[in-house]
């Protein structure tokens, strides 16, 4: 049977690319995407691409009480999930947020409660089943507060504590959960960035991605490297991290 | 990884710096509002500033490559113009189709390909890669979208085939693949000692052969000059037990030398090489298209041998009835620099009229070498070819060319006033300043 795949965030460059991975051996999918006309372009390209089905539904992480409606819509389209990506989010301007409440509040309603409004009936649906996997694109940046962007990194940090609470109450039921912590991603957003070796395209991310899927990890930093970049991030001093504009 | 290749042409000569950069990912998107030009840039495999725009706007189109239809029972397939032709390769070539026609790299997208108007080892029977586009939808600054083709807005469309990306965005194609029963090619490779050789077996074989070319020994002088290797191929039959695959992963030159590593002694031994190791009598044998096709695709990001300078090809075009002395002429002021490099290619073009105003092929013979930038001394022997190539009443190709003057294009490309009426007001580029005077 073919692999049954939620992506959610569909027209995401790291869910197109993991999409595509999918779709080329065969897998159904559903695309969820605020820009639906998008979501069918992606659609008609997976499915010349070997997808044996693509449904695409509306979904819109700045409206509420919409998370329960499309996890069973795709639970149907599919016949039950056995993949979920949950990929959408913003990246706030930083400053913006320092001056203003409402709009940090706003930031973390899309990158934090917006996914959890989604990954509560998913993960309830999957336990059912008693199978599935629940992946959900984090970041390095929620692995240490940073002045630079840290209200993006509170959700991804939050959102990654969260993951790793359901992650123990699913083990039990063989309900894996992944969290992804992509280190810079080649993507449209950040063409006009000059790019270093640490730069990754969405291709290899998805590739590192569906490898993880597949072997059951629980924490995925991609490329690799980046687990060790943190790890030294995390360590350095708060007197001297402060010294830093990282 | 390609992500990161950095916005400039395959030559790497000359550096140009655009003042902005935009990544396309969706067909829906609006064009960019920016102060300046703007210029669609696919996979960067034109040589010289034909995909540049110094000053202005580069709007990278790699982003946009999906698929929108394909049949395969007809081979029709329509796709967003960043797909690359590799990636349709991977598609279909299982399925039994191919490319109708293919340049020698597969690493371009079918934007550049309808853009550059490419042409492939099979233009004397098959045309361009213009003249098998049946559709295409083109973006304008206008913020219109006009779909053109063969026989809808026709001139628009030949102005958009070779158009240097002057036109507008080429946001989709349309094009009808091949059929072929499998992936291989059956070769025969002819050995000839001089370039009137190569005339000899041009007129003969490639009435039989859908794809022919020919390697050129182009440091050969005197006796020995033009000497090389004709090669003619035709899709295997249905009943070939096949050839061995090439190796998936590719090797690369993973870093950029701080020299050129081409240097005369080791290539006049290279070609050597390369021309003994041909035996004398033709052979005949079964290989997979992609080292057939697509010989230097084998090696990734080659431009890197020839260092920071870069490096510089030169493809020409002549008419047949003085390709011979033409042709002779130009290797012998080639051999007699010193200046040559890898083996060249010399193909005979079919006489099919030009799909595009600005199409590059035309009936006669082309020559194409590559030259590593010495500076004056490269541009010198440029001088000089130029001035046979306009003698013989021939022309240079946009795509491999950094250096042609304004007035060897305009007697190259006599429609280019008709051209100019279809020129996007915001459109630009640094190859078109160069040879029209036209301001950013």
């Amino acid at each position: 049977m073919s692999t049954r795949v939620l992506i959610v965030g569909a027209t995401s460059a790291i869910a197109e690319a993991l999409a595509r991975r999918y779709a080329s051996q065969g897998a159904t999918l559903f695309l969820a995407a605020r820009h639906t006309e998008r979501a069918a372009a992606i659609a008609d390209d997976l499915r010349i691409r070997g997808a044996a089905m693509v449904a695409v539904g509306v979904y819109d992480a700045t409206v509420p009480d919409r998370a329960e409606a499309l996890v069973a819509a795709a639970w149907e389209a599919l016949g039950g999930i056995d993949v979920a990506l949950i990929a959408h989010g913003s990246l706030p301007d930083q400053a913006a947020c320092a001056a203003s409440a409402a709009l940090t509040r706003q930031e973390l309603e899309v990158n934090l409660i917006s996914v959890i409004d989604l990954l509560t009936p998913l993960a309830n649906r999957m336990q059912a089943a008693g199978c599935g996997t629940l992946a959900v694109i984090g970041s390095v940046a929620g692995d240490r507060g940073r002045q630079s962007n840290y209200v993006y990194g509170a959700a991804k940090g939050a959102l990654a504590i969260f993951l790793q609470g359901l992650a123990h109450r699913l083990a039990p039921a063989g309900v894996r959960v992944l969290t992804i912590k992509p280190g810079f991603v080649d993507t449209p957003m950040t063409a006009a960035f000059p790019k270093g070796p640490l730069w990754a395209s969405p291709d290899r991310v998805a590739r590192d991605i569906q490898r993880a899927i597949a072997r059951g990890a629980r924490v995925l930093y991609t490329p690799w490297f980046w687990r060790w970049i943190m790890l030294v991030i995390r360590l350095v001093p708060a007197t001297l991290f402060h010294r830093t504009r990282l | 990884m390609a992500a990161h290749a950095p916005y400039q042409s395959w030559g790497r000569y000359p550096r140009a710096l655009p003042a902005g950069l935009r990544s396309l990912r969706f067909r829906d998107q609006p064009l960019p509002r920016v102060a300046g030009s703007v210029l669609p840039f696919g996979n960067g495999r034109s040589y010289g500033d034909s995909c540049l725009n110094n000053g202005g706007t580069l709007l990278a189109t790699r982003g946009l490559d999906r698929f929108l239809a394909f049949d395969p029972g007809t081979g029709l397939i329509r796709c967003e113009a960043g797909v690359l032709l590799s990636e349709i390769l991977s598609l279909t070539v299982g399925g039994g189709w191919f490319l109708p026609v293919t340049p020698g790299t597969r690493y371009v997208t079918v934007g550049g390909a309808i853009a550059n108007d490419v042409h492939g080892k099979n233009h004397h029977l098959a045309g361009t890669f213009g003249h098998q586009v049946t559709r295409l939808e083109l973006l304008r600054s206008s913020g219109e979208r006009l779909r053109c083709g063969p026989t809808e807005r026709a001139d628009l469309f030949a102005a958009t085939i070779g158009g240097l990306g002057l036109t507008g965005l080429i946001t989709w194609a349309e094009f009808r693949l091949k059929r072929i029963a499998n992936p291989y090619v059956q070769v025969e490779r002819t050995r000839f000692d001089h370039l009137d050789g190569f005339f000899e077996l041009a007129l003969g074989t490639d009435r039989e052969h859908e794809y022919t070319v020919a390697w050129i020994d182009c440091l050969a002088s005197g006796r020995r000059l033009g000497r090389g290797i004709y090669l003619a191929g035709n899709h295997a039959a249905p009943t070939c037990e096949g050839a061995p695959r090439p190796p998936g992963r590719a090797p690369s030159i993973p870093f950029d030398p701080p020299l050129s590593l081409i240097a005369t002694p080791t290539l006049r031994a290279f070609n050597e090489i390369f021309y003994r190791k041909q035996p004398r009598r033709p052979t005949n044998g079964v290989e997979h298209f992609a080292p057939f096709f697509y010989p230097l695709d084998g090696i990734g990001q080659w431009n890197r041998i020839y260092g920071p300078k870069g490096f510089l090809q030169y493809q020409s075009v002549v008419p047949m009835s003085v390709g011979r002395d033409a042709t002779r002429a130009m290797l012998e002021c080639i051999a007699g620099s010193g200046q040559g490099s890898f083996l060249s290619v010399l193909k005979v073009f079919g006489d099919r009229p030009a799909a595009g105003l600005l199409s590059f092929p035309r009936p006669g013979v082309t020559l194409a070498l590559d030259f590593p930038y010495k500076g004056r001394a490269t541009l010198r022997l440029f001088e000089t070819l130029d001035t046979l190539v306009a003698q013989a009443g021939g022309a240079i190709y946009p795509a491999k060319d950094a250096h042609m003057s304004p007035r060897l294009f305009a007697v190259g490309y006599p429609r280019v006033d008709e051209f100019r009426r279809h020129l996007d007001p915001a459109f630009s580029s640094s190859f078109w300043r160069r040879v029209t005077g036209a301001v950013a």
